[in-house]
């Protein structure tokens, strides 16, 4: 079991070892997702947006590693 | 999504993932062969392979059930929360805000460990766990991938066959060095890939809620253009940005 609960823990680490990268990731995502099926956002704006997305919490998440460096 | 472009994107990606992987495992699995001997070694790293297939085996075909939309959105979430975070170490690596794993680091700390464990009546056996978690643990991420950027447009034996030539590479370069692979540009490569991942995760994620990218295919290399072109402003921007931090590694 130890062995299965080191591959399931190596498993989780792999997407929210820095969890708020991986948090503000899967908010975009919600969001985007939403904007797109409930408010009729155009699916080719919501890839747009998430590309923008997505470099922005790029952005935000070195800058606070090099603020606490 | 059955064109060349994707084809040797995704061969591409899981031949460099795998290589940096299979780096980092194999200056474990020669530690313990060095220090200790080959049998465990091997053994220990054998029953890890077996355990990794095993995996592929039983979760491979299940993908094959969920409706292809469905997938796409998964896989592409999961492939922008992994490349995200893999270009994020890489980025903050290259501007110098954390230090660069070396590889002959790694090896001696666990020939220090092993020679610590040289008395111990199991001395054999925490050798082969030591090589069998390497392997594993490693391996966990080699097989996300595979399954990850194949899975989607039924690619699994491209991205299969180019994880399999960088374990053939990285072991016969090992072999022949018999050191371990402290010269490869680990961060390049990982830079690239959590490139490629996180422009993989941003295509699918798109194609599952719907967007029609422009140019189709083609799209993904605009994406990984753009997504290439911010990551290495960031890295100037951090470097000038931050000089403190950068100093701080240096001293």
């Amino acid at each position: 079991m130890n062995v299965v609960r080191l591959a399931v823990r190596e498993f989780i680490g792999m997407f929210g070892d820095d969890g708020n990268l991986a948090l503000l990731a899967l908010l975009l995502v919600a969001a985007i997702t939403a904007s797109v099926k409930f408010l009729a956002l155009p699916p080719l704006l919501g890839g747009v947006l998430l590309l923008i997305g997505c470099l922005a919490i790029l952005v935000q998440s070195v800058r606070c590693a090099a603020r606490h460096q | 999504m059955t064109g060349f472009t994707p084809t040797i994107s995704t061969i591409t990606a899981a031949f460099l993932a795998s290589f940096v992987e299979v780096v980092e495992a194999f200056t474990i699995v020669l530690a313990v062969g060095v220090t200790r001997s080959w049998r465990p070694a091997l053994i220990g790293a054998a029953l890890a392979l077996a355990l990794l297939a095993a995996l592929v085996l039983a979760f491979g075909p299940l993908l094959a059930l969920v409706p292809i939309t469905v997938l796409q959105f998964v896989v592409g979430v999961l492939l922008i929360l992994f490349g995200m975070r893999w270009l994020r170490k890489a980025i903050l690596r290259a501007a110098g805000v954390i230090a660069l794993r070396d590889e002959e680091a790694a090896f001696s700390r666990e020939t220090a460990v092993l020679r610590r464990q040289a008395s111990h009546r199991r001395a054999d056996y925490l050798a082969g766990v030591a090589a069998f978690k390497a392997v594993l643990l490693e391996g966990v991420e080699v097989v996300f991938i595979v399954v990850a950027v194949g899975a989607a447009h039924g690619q699994t034996l491209y991205a299969s066959l180019g994880a399999l030539a960088a374990f053939v590479r990285v072991m016969l370069i090992g072999l022949a060095l018999h050191r371990p692979l402290a010269r490869v540009p680990k961060n390049a490569l990982k830079f690239v890939v959590g490139l490629m991942l996180t422009s993989f995760g941003i295509f699918w994620t798109g194609e599952g809620i719907g967007a029609d990218w422009p140019g189709h295919d083609l799209a993904l290399l605009a994406i990984f253009a753009i997504v290439a072109l911010a990551s290495f402003a960031i890295v100037r921007w951090l470097r000038s940005a931050y000089p403190a931090a950068i100093g701080g590694l240096a001293r």
